[in-house]
This record gives C-alpha cells, sequence and structure tokens, in this order.
C-alpha cells in the first residue's frame, strides 16, 4: 500500500535515493539543493543506506567524480543547483558523449547575475544542449516519481544517457506537499540491479574511456549520440507505464489539463503549471475554452508530438521561465514555434517570460494572458509576440 | 619493498604498448612505463590521465596503448575523476560485485599544466579526502601540448612562446612552483620528486612506495621534452643526471611526514650545467645576462638549503 507522507521536494528525491541506494554520490553544497546532500549524507550516518558519498571540493569535481565512477561500473549520481551546473559545463558533455546512464537532481535556480538564489529555468535551459535527458516535475510528487523512473531510462541500452530530473527551487524543493511515497521493496524491484557490460573495474575485460578522435570518427560519434537521444523518447514512455502499473500514477512526454476542445492553450514547465491550471478551472466555470499543456520531457524535445497535440487550438501562449538573451524569445518559444513550423501548424503564439529568478506568476497573471489570446483572435488586438509577465515598469 | 634489479624490471611485460605517438626523446613516456613497472604483475590498475600530450598520443581512437583499464575525462580533473573511480571500487568491493581475489591500483598521470595549474584544486581536494590512489605529475615545465607556453612549473628565463625572449624579455619572469612542497602540505601519506636516473632504481622506489602505501600519494617526474626544452633528444638522461646533481631537481621523499633526502651529490656542480644545454635557456649565455644566471643560481641555493633543512630536522 502507499505510504500517505508530507515531504518538501529535497526531502521526497532524497528519499527516493535512499530507496534507490545507489553505488557512488558525489556532491557539492549549492542553494537550493544543499538538503539533498545533507540528507543523504544524514541516511548514511544512521545507516539507512551504504551509498559511498565523496564532498568534493566543488561541482565541477561533483561531476568529473561522478563520470569516474559511473564508467568504474557503479550506479552514480550527484545533486545542484544553478552556478554549480554551470562548473559542471563541459563535463555535462562529457558524461553524455562517454554515453554515461548516470543522474542528476537538479533544483532550478537562476543563474547569476545579479546573484538571486531564487527559481527560475536558467540552469537547466543553459544545459538544454549538452547531450542529456530532462525531465521537468511540476510538484513533489512528480520530483519523486520522476527520479524513481531515471535509472530504468538512462540505463536502457537503447539509450544510455544521463538523466536531469529537474524541479522547481524552493516553490518545489523546500515547499511540503501531501504526497504517496511507494515502499522500498516497490522502488528496488523497478529500479533493479545495475548491471554495466563494460566497465573500468571489470577484471576480466580493461576497457579504454574517453578517447582522443580524429575527424574521420567524431562525427560519427556525435550522430550515435544523438539516435540514442531520439531513442530515448520511447523508453522514457514504456519507463512511464511501467511505473503507472506499480504506482497508479499516468506520466507522458507531456500533460494536456483540460485540452481536449481548447481554443487558447497554454504551454509551460514546472511548477507554474498548477498555477495554469488553477486559471484554466476558473475560465472553464465562466464557459472559456482554455486548457494547459505542461511540459514533463524538455530533452528529448517532443516536437511532433507537441505539434499534433496543439494542431485545433487557435492561439497558443509559451511561457518560459527562462531568458536566452538571443534577441528572439525563450528557449520553449523557439524550440515550439519551430516544432509548429516545421509541421505545418500555423497557429498563433505568443511567447512570455514570467518568474524570472523568483518572481510570482500568480492565477491572475495566467487568466490575463489567456484573455490576451482571445482579445488578439476575437478582436483582433495587437500583442507583443514576446514579452515579459510581471516586470517592474 | 622488492629488491631492484634494472634488469628484472624491464622482463616484465610492459603495460604501456609501444606504437603510441610520443615523440622520440620524450621523458613522459618513459616516466610512464617506468611508473607501471612497479606494480605487482597480478595487480589490475585503472590509469587515469588528463589532457595532454600524452592522451593524445597513447588513446587516438580506436586504438589505445594501455593495457589496463584506462580513464581520460578532461585537462583539469585527473585526480577528482580517479577519485570517483576509486570510491566506485571501494563500494563495488564492499556489495561483492568485484572477486575478493581481484586487487586494483589507482594511477592518474598529468602534466605540470593539468596538475600545478588548471587541475591544481582537483587534485588538492582528492588528496585531502585521501583517496587510495596516486597522482603522477610528469613534469617537463611548459603547456608541452599547446605549444609550449609557460605554466607555474615553467622555471625562470625559460623561453616559452607565452613568455618569449626578446628585446625587453629575458623569458619568464618567476619562479617555478614548488609543487611537491605544497602537496606535502596536505599532510597525505606519501609525496616522492624523482625523475630518469641512471639505473632508475629512484623512480622504482618510489613509484613503488606511492601505489603500495594506503592512501592519497603524489609523485613529481621531472620529465624532460625535446620540443620544449630544446635538446638533442639522446642527451635526455644526461640532461635528468645534471638537473639532479645541480641540484635544480632535487630527489627526496616525504614519508608520513618525515622528509628524507634521496640523493647529495658529492660535489654540487653549477647550474650552467644544466642550463646550458637547453636551447630555453640559449638567450641566458649571452654577454651581459651573467646576472641572471647568478640569479637562477641564487633560487636553486635557497631550496636546496630550505630542503636540507627540512631534512635534517626531521631526522
Amino acid at each position: 500500500m502507499a505510504i500517505k507522507e508530507r515531504m518538501s521536494g529535497n526531502e521526497a528525491v532524497s528519499y527516493a535515493i535512499r530507496q534507490i541506494n545507489p553505488d557512488v554520490m558525489p556532491a557539492f553544497p549549492i542553494t537550493p539543493s544543499t538538503e539533498i546532500p545533507q540528507m543523504v549524507s544524514t541516511y548514511i550516518a544512521n545507516g539507512e543506506m551504504d551509498t559511498e558519498f565523496i564532498p568534493v571540493e566543488s561541482e565541477h569535481s561533483s561531476m568529473s567524480a561522478t563520470i569516474g565512477a559511473e564508467a568504474a561500473g557503479a550506479r552514480s549520481l550527484t545533486a545542484t543547483s544553478s552556478a554549480g551546473l554551470a562548473l559542471m559545463w563541459e563535463e555535462l558533455l562529457l558524461a553524455a558523449s562517454n554515453r554515461l546512464p548516470l543522474v542528476m537532481a537538479l533544483v532550478n535556480r537562476t543563474l547569476s547575475g545579479p546573484i538571486n538564489i531564487n527559481c527560475d529555468h536558467s540552469d537547466g535551459m543553459g544545459a538544454r544542449d549538452t547531450g542529456w535527458i530532462q525531465i521537468y516535475a511540476e510538484n513533489n510528487q512528480e520530483a519523486y516519481d520522476n527520479f524513481i523512473q531515471a535509472y530504468p531510462i538512462a540505463e536502457d541500452e537503447r539509450v544510455h544517457l544521463p538523466v536531469m530530473i529537474c524541479q522547481d527551487g524552493f516553490i518545489t524543493s523546500h515547499a511540503v506537499e501531501n504526497m504517496e511515497l511507494l515502499e522500498d521493496e516497490k522502488v528496488r524491484d523497478f529500479v533493479g540491479e545495475y548491471e554495466p557490460e563494460e566497465y573500468l573495474l571489470n577484471p576480466g575485460k580493461p576497457i579504454a574511456v574517453g578517447p582522443y578522435s580524429v575527424s574521420n570518427y567524431a562525427m560519427e560519434a556525435k550522430k550515435n549520440q544523438e539516435i540514442a537521444l531520439e531513442n530515448s523518447k520511447e523508453v522514457i514512455l514504456e519507463v512511464a507505464e511501467r511505473f503507472g502499473k506499480m504506482a497508479g500514477r499516468e506520466y507522458g512526454l507531456f500533460e494536456e489539463y483540460r485540452t481536449e476542445d481548447a481554443e487558447y492553450i497554454m504551454l509551460i514547465m514546472g511548477s507554474a503549471a498548477g498555477t495554469a491550471k488553477e486559471a484554466v478551472d476558473h475560465l472553464r466555470d465562466e464557459g472559456k475554452k482554455v486548457g494547459v499543456m505542461k511540459l514533463r520531457v524538455f530533452r528529448p524535445f517532443p516536437a511532433e508530438e507537441i505539434a499534433q497535440a496543439l494542431k485545433n487550438c487557435k492561439a497558443v501562449a509559451i511561457m518560459d521561465r527562462c531568458e536566452s538573451y538571443n534577441g528572439n524569445g525563450g528557449p520553449l518559444g523557439s524550440e515550439v514555434t519551430s516544432a509548429l513550423f516545421r509541421n505545418k501548424v500555423m497557429i498563433e503564439t505568443v511567447n512570455y517570460i514570467y518568474g524570472l529568478a523568483g518572481r510570482d506568476f500568480t492565477v491572475g497573471d495566467a487568466s490575463g494572458i489567456f484573455s490576451d489570446l482571445e482579445e488578439m483572435m476575437v478582436n483582433g488586438k495587437e500583442i507583443e509576440q514576446y514579452q515579459y509577465i510581471r516586470l517592474r515598469k | 619493498m622488492s629488491d631492484f634489479s634494472l634488469k628484472t624490471m624491464m622482463n616484465k611485460p610492459e603495460r604501456l604498448a609501444p606504437g603510441h605517438r610520443m615523440c622520440a626523446g620524450c621523458g613522459a613516456t618513459i616516466a610512464v612505463r617506468a611508473v607501471l613497472r612497479a606494480l605487482k604483475e597480478e595487480d589490475h590498475a585503472v590509469i587515469g590521465n588528463a589532457t595532454g600530450c600524452l592522451e593524445v598520443s597513447s588513446f587516438m581512437y580506436p586504438y589505445t596503448s594501455w593495457e589496463d583499464s584506462y580513464i581520460h575525462n578532461a585537462f583539469e580533473n585527473a585526480g577528482a575523476t580517479l577519485s570517483g573511480v576509486e570510491t566506485a571500487y571501494k563500494v563495488l568491493k564492499k556489495r561483492g560485485k568485484i572477486p575478493a581475489e581481484d586487487t586494483f591500483k589507482f594511477i592518474t598521470f598529468g602534466g605540470d599544466g593539468g596538475t600545478y595549474d588548471i587541475g591544481f584544486q582537483s587534485l588538492s581536494g582528492a588528496m585531502e579526502r585521501g583517496h587510495d590512489m596516486v597522482y603522477v605529475c610528469y613534469d617537463n615545465g611548459a603547456y608541452m601540448n599547446t605549444g609550449i607556453q609557460r605554466s607555474s612549473a615553467t622555471p625562470m628565463y625559460a623561453d616559452t612562446t607565452t613568455t618569449p625572449v626578446g628585446k625587453e624579455s629575458a623569458g619568464k619572469m618567476q619562479n617555478r612552483k614548488d609543487l611537491a612542497s605544497i602537496i606535502a602540505d596536505h599532510d597525505v601519506p606519501y609525496v616522492a620528486q624523482t625523475t630518469l636516473t641512471q639505473n632508475f632504481k629512484d623512480l622504482h622506489k618510489k613509484a613503488e612506495k606511492s601505489i603500495y602505501t594506503e592512501g592519497a600519494a603524489f609523485l613529481n617526474i621531472m620529465a624532460p621534452c625535446p620540443r620544449g626544452w630544446r635538446y638533442e633528444t639522446a642527451e635526455i638522461m644526461d640532461i635528468c643526471k645534471l638537473a639532479v646533481e645541480t641540484c635544480y631537481w632535487p630527489l627526496f621523499e616525504v614519508d608520513h611526514g618525515r622528509w628524507i633526502l634521496s640523493y647529495e651529490p658529492k660535489k654540487k656542480l653549477p647550474i650552467e650545467e644544466f642550463l646550458r644545454k637547453q636551447g630555453r635557456f640559449k638567450h641566458l649565455f649571452k654577454p651581459g645576462n651573467e646576472a641572471l644566471i647568478q640569479e637562477f643560481q641564487a633560487e636553486v641555493d635557497r631550496r636546496w638549503e630550505d630542503l636540507l633543512f627540512k631534512c635534517s630536522r626531521e631526522q
């Protein structure tokens, strides 16, 4: 039977880590992910798990040591936020290109400057093209459930790629919610034993990792990595299905909330999806045909699936909790419009930047955006195609 | 510690296979082979490597020269990477996933750029945490892989491509960092400095001790580079000998905090003997530059006296 509990998002992820009991965890403290290595260390200190924790001297070294441990044949993970992820950048690319199925708990926080400890997605988005699978959570339950699904995705022979399990700093990492936990045995059976085929510590079969590669070979290596990322889409769905049967909670590449007949859809990621759903419920009561598409899997990007799901609506608000400084919109704005164009779905879009560095995003803000879309479509009101929400004027 | 015989050692199977692309007369591969000869034949090893000449020349896809498992990650993180591998060994042993009869040893190689400079933090962290591993720096005193740029291991007045000798410049302006001493101050069980001596006994003994002493160990091996130092490739062993006989590169070890001098020249040779054989110091021998050599000599003397003091103090 499921265990009813109240936990913060960091507690929930740490609890999942204890249940999985991986082999090696190097980590370095950074707000707001610090609690995860703290809680894991406490579990170890109290004999509730026997993972080897490495208290490294930087995030660069935490990712380097995680890579070393994983290549050696150990199931490995780390946790970080913001500047910690930025410091790891070169190593993120190496984890993916060396095809190492390690896992990271990312607690999303803005990047400097100005230095600020609160949530936005600029850290995760900054690492969006490093070859990692990225899965985002709306709430504590999802952070927990996603973490349990991470290793089965990463370690699948069709994938062999690292997975980043993301949740919103403070909003879910520190807020306590009611949730359902799974029994330890169920989690362990679901995740299974790690049995790598090739690893450094195989006494009978030494291997070499991290070659120099001339142009004759390097391009194929990169393409193979890209194929693995494409493959991961079906693996993510298979794992979600298996998880659903075990836990009774369904997951896909994205969640569609009241979109079946929706004329206006808000596409959003992370905790703010809950706010958007609340707005949709109110507006539905008023007879407005509105819905939410909550993106769960950002990498690999489900371009065709998104385009198909949006094709019957009139307009979509694409919500970015990140400024990407390209002069043309946020990362989701760019990728979603590109997906729509390539799939010949010619609907109206507006790209909104919201919630940077912890700025509030309210039900009122979400409702206002839906009425913007309606005004644009019904009354022909001119709407700025790329704009900020709740910016102080 | 096993008895040493160069002949016996040279008959052990090579763990760095020939066919790699390192230069003729390069000190790095000589150092690597000598270190690996100190491994017991029955022991496995995982070799780590910072980016550098050694890495790009010994593991070019799809070929590797390494008979043992090997991991190259990046330039600046060989210490951290191997600390992850070593921890994996500890946990997989504990969980019964590696057979009890199989023993692994952990050795990582980095040039002075990857060790003294960009990888310094990663090395310091790995040493402080006390992973059971050996970090071997093959110190050729500059970033040779990228084309002879100065590092903090480059000696004063060396001509490098970022400290070029010119009308307004006599080469590098600063003295070299004393890394062996800095790592010794980490209070690790074993630190040693050595180079390629005539029968390799000093290097062998220190490699063996560093590998088979439990905990973190650091080995600093002066490994000349014919391109960067500009010497005749056949002269490498003479240059190493002169580095020791002039006390430019003293041989010593710090064993559980105890400083031990490994060799004291009967007659300390003047530093010119070491400098003269190398093109990177050619400008020092031009008329008018005598003071620069005197200054170089004074620094060598100061460091040598300091080392003698440390060693005498500990006896």
